[in-house]
């Protein structure tokens, strides 16, 4: 089994097909969509391969260290910034082939017209531990 | 013997251990690990007289009885299994007369203890749902989607906070309500149902201490989670309260929370929680939303702002003047508030809809989405601003 991380993007993504707002479709496309969404997430439970999934808020700020006794330098929220993550699923899937198809199915979600929005998904291996026997 | 009566002898067999001369964290997994045996061995061999039905004895004080012994019984072998624990053990073999207290003093200590100023509002949480509570680390941690593990360091640390603290001192009933109020807050989720937990131990205090704002919380959360089922649509999206199904409130619980309301606000001693049920109470009451007694709920948002001088409450009163003045006046009220306030654009938003300019109210919905603080929040705001849009484009 391998992890693999499903990242989709408020911006940085290349543009969708059916790239149109959300607040622009109609209330009965919203529901499809949230729908669609719902019912994926859970067809992976059945299957054992969901992991987890979350939504980030649009707006976060840059942290960092600014020495002994100072306080942390905060700074942003940048409209500018390029690449900003809007959520995430975790899947557990046999192989990479696997991790393919499901990222496929997510990017069908219906959208706007309740055609599939074709969205790009960052999909990202995870890093696991060692395997016990190499050679 | 069901497990919301077994775990509401909790505080009380916990109370008795710590009377005794038990620290607080050694007394508490003590009585966790009591309650473990209790659903082991009692489907097999109950306590006698705990067989409700069967017997003349008391079957609340015979398991009681029984939790207390085994609790006991579990502290001192841990007591003597730990070296460092040996000085103690002997001062509480040699005297372990408990002291004079009711169980009503003794659970209402408990309550001060777990939601003690010392703990941050997530480890009194934590502490008072499993301390008072009875629910494993395990519960705890799925309901608040935390890790077992982080879980069970959050619940430890805190007891280790609270074990300094001595349970002779009278505690603040607000810092407990505070707590309470959190857990009911927090929805459910996992299997622990968090709303009716909450609502159970906030009756087991109302038992044990006399206090209108105690009676005002308990009111506050009957009346909401009387509205419950009807507060979102099969899909899981929200319903708001002027398009939910009023024939799905639950009119017993209304019922009990307005009689626990007006009983507390006889007493004349207004608070927070009540103003708040009194407001509940008012939606409750009307029949259908244009029935709503808006003037009314004004007047209780006045005196919420007296007694809490919140931002939020004053927000709250801008719809609620929206309702009885007109959107202009409640635009006006608005006008007055920091932009910046949580909900700021959605409350604007829906007082420009019903002033008719679709336009701005489509554009505010759409900015209060893309600051929604959860997720049903925004897909509901989202829904808003996609339908005016639907509108304006016919």
């Amino acid at each position: 089994m391998a992890k693999y991380l499903l990242l989709k993007h408020y911006r940085g993504a290349p543009a969708s097909v059916n790239d149109v707002p959300m607040d622009q479709w109609t209330p009965e496309e919203i529901s499809a969509h949230m729908q669609y969404m719902n019912d994926f997430a859970a067809r992976l439970e059945k299957t054992g391969e969901f992991v987890d999934g979350q939504a980030l808020a649009p707006e976060g700020a840059w942290v960092r260290y600014d020495g002994e006794g100072r306080p942390p330098v905060t700074d942003g929220p940048f409209a500018e910034t390029k690449d900003l993550i809007a959520g995430w699923m975790v899947i557990d899937v046999d192989s990479y082939e696997r991790a393919v198809e499901l990222a496929g199915e997510l990017s069908a979600a219906p959208g706007a017209g309740g055609r599939p929005i074709h969205e790009w998904l960052e999909l990202r291996p995870f890093l696991c531990a060692p395997l016990t026997i190499t050679e | 013997m069901d497990e919301a009566l077994l775990r509401s002898l909790i505080p009380g067999v916990l109370a008795v251990l710590v009377r005794r001369g038990a620290d607080f964290a050694a007394a508490e997994d003590a009585v966790q690990e009591a309650l473990v045996e209790a659903v082991r061995v009692w489907p097999a061999d109950p306590p006698p007289g705990s067989r409700l039905r069967s017997s003349r004895g008391d079957p609340i004080r015979d398991a009681k009885g029984w939790l207390t012994t085994v609790a006991w019984r579990k502290f001192l072998d841990q007591a003597r299994a730990d070296a460092a624990r040996r000085r103690r053990e002997e001062r509480v073999e040699e005297e372990p007369a408990p002291g004079p207290a009711s169980a009503a003093d003794d659970t209402l200590q408990l309550y001060f203890l777990c939601a003690h100023p010392s703990l941050t509002p997530a480890s009194a949480v934590a502490l008072t749902l499993r301390a008072v509570g009875g629910l494993t680390t395990r519960q705890i941690a799925e309901a608040y989607l935390v890790p077992e593990a982080t879980m069970a360091q959050r619940i430890s640390r805190a007891k280790r906070t609270v074990s300094e603290v001595r349970l002779d001192r009278p505690g603040d009933v607000a810092t407990v309500l505070r707590v309470l109020y959190l857990v009911f807050n927090e929805g459910y989720s996992g299997d622990v149902d968090l709303a009716a937990e909450a609502i159970r131990l906030t009756r087991q205090l109302a038992a044990a201490v006399d206090h209108p704002e105690v009676s005002g919380l308990l009111a506050l959360m009957l009346l909401h989670h009387a509205r419950r089922a009807a507060r979102t649509a099969p899909d899981g999206s929200l319903v708001p309260l002027a398009e939910q199904d009023r024939g799905r409130w639950d009119t017993a619980l209304i019922a009990e929370g307005i009689g626990i309301l007006q009983a507390a606000l006889a007493r004349d001693r207004l608070g927070e929680f009540q103003a708040q049920a009194a407001i509940a109470a008012l939606h409750a009451d009307a029949p259908t939303a244009e029935e709503t007694d808006w003037v009314q709920i004004v007047e209780w948002y006045d005196e919420l702002a007296r007694l809490t001088d919140s931002p939020v409450v004053r927000l709250n009163r801008a719809v609620a003047v929206g309702e009885a003045d007109g959107p202009r006046a409640g635009l006006a009220e608005l006008a007055a508030l920091d932009a910046a306030l949580p909900r700021h654009a959605a409350v604007a938003a829906y007082l420009h809809e019903r002033d008719g300019d679709l336009a701005t109210a489509a554009r505010l919905y759409a900015e209060a989405a893309h600051r929604a603080p959860n997720l049903a929040e925004r897909d509901h705001l989202t829904r808003q601003a996609a339908r005016l849009n639907a509108r304006r484009r016919r």
